[in-house]
């Protein structure tokens, strides 16, 4: 008998520990309907959307927006824009935030899983290159100077250009999880390998340009952005441009600046055509993504371009 | 007359002392690497963090504007998949450490099976995560629900289970078992009034290790595509979620200052929940510690 009460003592033991983990459980949703009547729970997992890191901050102020005027909210995943692609063509997603182009391979598995899509541009990026304030000689640089520097060949400044200093350089940027690398790479490196301090953690980035000032980096205009006081925004010159141009909220929208990078929605026409709360989002989001975009740290489009887009909405 | 030659009790017990007093020493030293690093983690999360931990940050949902974000929905939600991880992982694991330890034959088939358990505890999250996606959100279509997460992180919280547990049941003293069949107690009488509770301690050791695993993973999740803006909590445990670590996570990455204060405050939370969870398993063990 006293065997069998401490087995049950014990089974309640265990289920205490559930009880403990999940507890939580018995009473929170009643908690959580409470605070979901805010956001109202019955819509909220029907607009899905994944992918890019990079474009998730816009569609997230984007999204508390809309729930604070409709009343309900998308679901938004920040997978990364490659994995983002993948369940956009499996189906469960209804918009794909990207921060690169699609890729042809994507557009065929798309044609190939018979989702039909439509490009939306929510805003610009200026991929930024970046020294420490302390740096007085770097004035601007060419796209074959960059490539002198993250190709290794260069292992001091005067390596790069005869009248900078000889002074050692570090070359810094974010690591291949980063869209902003693949897009590095791309546009500079001609596809080749990226050689220097590749950091996962972007505001590392940041901050070991800023104690060094023979070091060099590059990230999102954002980072820059807010980082103004202690970096230095390096002029880029492009392969077929003869002045070199500093990223601003001017140059970068005009794609001037030679590093600037379109920030894409891709939305599923299914859902655009028979989803009327996901057609209503994205129409909100093309509204307010000027503002969002700006907030966030990156840079809006010409205003008439998000009109252009709301009239392409079936 | 002197009894011992003061030199030569030096000359001969010297190096052994000293190696004495070097050993001490140098295991001290491991303990504090650790505990340093330690402390110095929490005390810089703490400092950063404490402004941040305001009623506003407990009680509004994730928002990419710092001043405006808080950490209501990832609450919820991970204490929503705990809900699901640890029972399903405590009985799948409790059940598989009896059969392997007690009921199944002792050869070569039950050796590599438990090898291999204990194998997969070295398994890369996110190959736990691919896993789930695949069967769980793909296969079963449970989406990127609680359940789907739920049952990824508690297949790959296993085999720590397993194994602790294993050893706590190998643990208990051979006398006692024999004792119980001795008596003409069933296998199942035995394993139920005897070695289950005299294996509790051990096992719920186990079952910490792996929920505070659990608790903080990101990867897994990132892979099954839980969001990080959703500004619902579940309703049932089909409804998707927010979790802590994603949140932390996506705010290590944003560029504004504030949001680094916010990840440490984040982190506070998440050590907070954590710290309860195992207080609660503590105190259980020491109730059911001293059988033997």
């Amino acid at each position: 008998m006293k065997k069998s009460m401490f087995l049950s003592a014990v089974l309640m033991g265990v289920m205490f520990i559930l009880a403990a983990c999940g507890g939580g459980n018995a009473s929170d949703p009643t908690e959580g309907e409470e605070k979901s009547d805010k956001a109202s729970g019955e819509t909220g997992g029907s607009i899905i959307g994944d992918g890019s890191s990079t474009v998730f901050p816009i569609m997230e102020i984007i999204n508390e927006e809309f729930n604070a005027e409709h009343g309900m909210a998308a679901e938004i995943g920040v997978s990364g824009t490659g994995a983002g692609f993948e369940r956009f063509t499996a189906g469960e997603t209804d918009f794909q935030n990207a921060s690169r182009d699609i890729k042809e391979e994507e557009i065929t598995a798309l044609e190939e899983a018979g989702i039909e899509y439509t490009e939306f541009l929510v805003g610009t990026d200026g991929l930024t290159i970046a020294v420490s304030q302390e740096n007085d000689f770097v004035d601007s640089l060419t796209f074959d100077e960059l490539y002198t520097i993250y190709s290794g060949e260069a292992e001091s400044w005067s390596d790069v250009r005869e009248d900078f200093p000889d002074e050692p350089i570090t070359a810094y940027g974010p690591d291949q999880s980063h869209g902003t690398h693949d897009f590095f790479k791309e546009e500079v490196m001609n596809d080749e390998d990226v050689q220097a301090e590749l950091i996962q953690d972007t505001n590392q980035v940041v901050s070991s340009v800023n104690s060094d000032p023979n070091s060099i980096g590059f990230f999102g205009y954002s980072f820059y952005l807010n980082n103004e006081d202690t970096l230095k925004a390096v002029p880029v010159q492009g392969p077929d441009s003869e002045e070199a141009i500093e990223p601003t909220d001017e140059t970068v929208q005009s794609y001037q600046y030679p590093l600037s990078r379109p920030l894409y929605v891709y939305a599923k026409n299914e859902s655009l055509e028979n989803n009327e709360d996901f057609r209503t989002f994205m129409e909100f989001t093309l509204e307010n993504a000027a503002t969002a975009a700006q907030e966030t740290g990156y840079v809006a489009l010409p205003e008439e371009d998000y009109q252009e887009q709301i009239d392409q909405l079936p | 007359m002197q009894l011992a030659d003061k030199n030569q009790v030096a000359k001969s017990l010297g190096g052994r002392l000293f190696l004495n007093k070097f050993m001490k020493l140098l295991f001290l030293l491991c303990t504090m690497v650790g505990l340093v690093v330690l402390v110095t983690l929490i005390v810089d999360t703490v400092l950063g963090g404490w402004e941040y931990l305001t009623r506003d940050f407990l009680t509004s949902f994730s928002s990419s504007r710092p001043e405006s974000a808080g950490i209501y929905g990832a609450i919820i939600g991970s204490i929503w998949l705990m809900a699901v991880t640890a029972p399903v992982a405590i009985v799948l694991s409790v059940g598989t450490a009896l059969y392997l330890e007690e009921y199944a034959p002792k050869n070569k088939i039950t050796n590599f099976i438990t090898i291999n358990i204990s194998n997969l505890a070295g398994v890369p999250s996110v190959v736990f995560g691919l896993l789930g996606l695949t069967i769980f959100v793909r296969q079963l279509s449970l989406g990127n629900s609680v359940m789907a997460a739920g049952l990824t992180l508690a297949l790959m919280i296993m085999p720590v289970i397993v194994v602790a547990a294993q050893e706590a049941i190998r643990a208990v003293p051979g006398f006692v078992r024999e004792a119980s069949i001795g008596m003409g107690a069933t296998k199942w009488q035995t394993v139920s009034r005897i070695i289950l509770p005299a294996a509790i301690p051990g096992i719920i050791t186990g079952i910490i290790l792996a929920l505070s695993r659990a608790i903080g993973e990101t990867a897994p999740l990132v892979v099954i595509g839980v969001p990080v803006s959703l500004l619902v909590t579940p309703n049932s445990v089909f409804d998707t979620f927010q979790a802590l670590p994603m949140q932390i996570y996506n705010w290590v990455k944003m560029p504004q200052a504030e949001f680094q204060y916010l990840t440490a405050a984040g982190i506070i939370i998440l050590l907070l929940i954590l710290f309860l969870m195992n207080s609660a398993a503590i105190y259980i063990r020491n109730k059911y510690s001293k059988r033997f």
